[in-house]
């Protein structure tokens, strides 16, 4: 496939050191060069110019300017609240993919049928899911309409357009599209565990949750771990596209979900004050830091990790 | 595999609600394309009683072609760039490792967090003093850079899980370094390629906020940038917008369903212990 890279052949073939030198051997620049000279340009000098623009105002030093207005902007602060709530999400997430995950590991008739169903609204495009959704969540539409045939009718209201609910709404929609990752993760772990593990708790009797509760789901700390500080991840600084596509990139009904990336898009580009949108991105990065520090942190204080 | 209690007809119906859950939104939008806006507004579930083809063929009427297909460049393109451009880097990493290799691998791998939102802003500036706004290339070498990190960290851990008898004995054979790649190395890299492939494959093809700051004239658009405005363009007509969804859906339910196997494994790759 590679058939591009053809051009850098003859200085690697010049090189015919022997493997295994202590120094950096300098064949190795031409296989490596495209890869460091791009992150380094996408990561290295975006990230660079990001931390100096968050310290001046129109090209003069400003200190911690920026970062004090972002912090007293009731905006900023609503959209890390909301970010905040998003993390509840997480533990939802993590139960439900696990119990599914488990009820498939005891199931053998229909399993593919199952899992395809069950992965399939991970693979649609959240622009398709937001406004296929949006026709489903309207005062009329498909969820109310089924409620009030069910007798639920107390429970109908406006999913999308009542402040008090919209958050909690594209919640819902962030677990149904995110749920099935974590149910193939989880079930194609479990599948892999060493069978005479669950053939020992059965002849000792184990039913079906004390099995589960003691055997399975201990065998998957380490990546029951990666799964919590990845979708912590997700909830902190990946749900722009849910907001965007459900609320046309306004975060409404009035500010009810923004988050910080829509906050830091708004500033960038349509309220055009790039030193908030800068501030703002610098804090949303050290929480990212953050999260992934202590995944580190406490990966190494367990045993068994994600991929070593 | 192991058969404890909880009677399989629970456990069957709980997974049967849950599919239907699944499922239930393609249902929606397959079954309101096909219906009438009043058949559609008045019963959501029922299924259509004269099924019309009207609204898809207003919606192919549409740009939905062009943006399908500027996905598609753009896809391929940054997705095989990647690839490459990770492949040889890993390459070099393992056949010439030097103190402080794995620092610079563990670096790597934690740019895989840095939320893309982040670098937008400066990203963007560069590429408006670069003059590259609307051009595929600026968007193609973000994307190669927000895949690198994780490609890299995937085929160096698989490279260096290939026995050492195996370039013993090529180097013995005078093969250069290049040749091993080329002979030994990637015809023994199918599974992790095939992982990488699937894995920034979705990715890319769902990228939405790159593709919507950086394309902004019309002809250069994705589909996910053009979909997220077609609502408001056809808000009055249902039908034609869930055709339109559908029309976009297709090729990936399709290859979803003729290469499941490849997006399980591909996604779930690392979660297998020694894979």
């Amino acid at each position: 496939m590679p058939v591009a890279t053809t051009q850098a052949a003859p200085a690697a073939v010049a090189a015919p050191q022997p493997q295994r030198r202590r120094g950096p051997n300098l064949a190795i620049v031409p296989w490596v060069a495209p890869a460091a000279l791009i992150i380094l340009a996408v990561f290295g000098y975006s990230l660079f110019e990001l931390f100096s623009q968050s310290l001046q105002y129109q090209g003069t030093w400003a200190g911690i300017e920026n970062f004090k207005l972002v912090l007293t902007d009731p905006l900023f602060l609503t959209a890390i609240w909301h970010n905040a709530l998003l993390l509840l999400v997480v533990p939802v997430l993590l139960a439900l993919s696990l119990g599914v995950a488990i009820l498939l590991l005891e199931t053998k008739r229909g399993l593919r049928g199952y899992r395809a169903a069950l992965f399939f609204p991970y693979i649609l495009p959240i622009p398709v899911v937001g406004v296929v959704f949006g026709q489903l969540l309207q005062l009329n539409g498909g969820l109310n309409e089924a409620l009030r045939s069910v007798g639920l009718a107390g429970l109908a209201g406006d999913w999308l357009g009542d402040p008090s609910r919209a958050l909690w709404t594209m919640a819902a929609i962030i677990v149904w599209k995110e749920v099935g990752f974590g149910i193939i993760l989880f079930l194609a772990r479990m599948l892999s565990l060493p069978a005479d593990v669950f053939e020992a708790a059965r002849l000792d009797g184990a039913g079906f949750f004390r099995m589960h509760w003691n055997v399975t789901i201990p065998q998957l700390r380490g990546i029951v771990l990666f799964y919590i500080v990845n979708e912590a991840i997700v909830m902190v600084s990946w749900v722009f596209n849910y907001v965007y596509v459900m609320t046309n990139g306004q975060g409404g009904p009035g500010s009810s979900t923004v988050v910080s990336e829509l906050y830091i898009y708004r500033a960038a580009f349509a309220d055009q004050t790039p030193e908030l949108a800068a501030a703002a991105a610098v804090l949303l990065f050290i929480a990212t830091l953050g999260l992934i520090v202590s995944f580190f942190r406490l990966q190494r204080s367990g045993e068994g990790a994600f991929g070593d | 595999m192991s058969t404890t209690r909880l009677g399989a007809p629970l456990r069957h119906l709980i997974l049967l609600i849950l599919t239907a859950a699944a499922l239930a939104p393609a249902y929606l939008m397959v079954t309101g394309a096909l219906k009438s806006q009043d058949e559609f507004l008045r019963s959501p579930w029922s299924l259509p009683t004269s099924p019309r083809l009207g609204a898809f063929r207003a919606a192919l009427g549409d740009q939905l072609a062009q943006w399908f297909l500027n996905s598609v460049v753009l896809t391929v393109a940054a997705v095989l760039i990647t690839v490459t451009i990770a492949a040889m880097a890993a390459w070099g990493l393992v056949h010439w490792p030097f103190r402080g290799r794995d620092t610079v691998l563990a670096l790597t791998v934690s740019l895989m967090v840095v939320p893309p939102v982040v670098l937008l802003l400066p990203l963007f500036q560069l590429g408006a003093k670069l003059g590259w706004i609307s051009t595929y290339r600026i968007v193609i070498i973000i994307y190669v850079g927000l895949m690198l990190p994780f490609s890299i960290y995937l085929l160096a851990n698989f490279f260096r899980a290939i026995p050492a008898s195996i370039f013993e004995a090529a180097a013995i054979d005078g093969a250069s370094a290049w040749r091993t790649f080329w002979r030994i190395v990637l015809p023994l890299s199918g599974p992790p390629v095939a992982t990488l492939v699937v894995v920034n494959l979705l990715w890319v093809w769902n990228e939405l906020l790159l593709a919507l700051v950086f394309l902004q004239s019309d002809s250069k658009k994705t589909l996910m940038v053009g979909l997220t405005g077609f609502q408001s363009r056809y808000s009055l007509d249902i039908p034609t917008v869930m055709a339109g969804m559908s029309l976009a859906v297709l090729p990936l339910v399709l290859a979803y369903l003729f290469g499941q196997r490849y997006f399980i494994q591909g996604l779930t790759a690392g979660a297998v212990k020694g894979e």
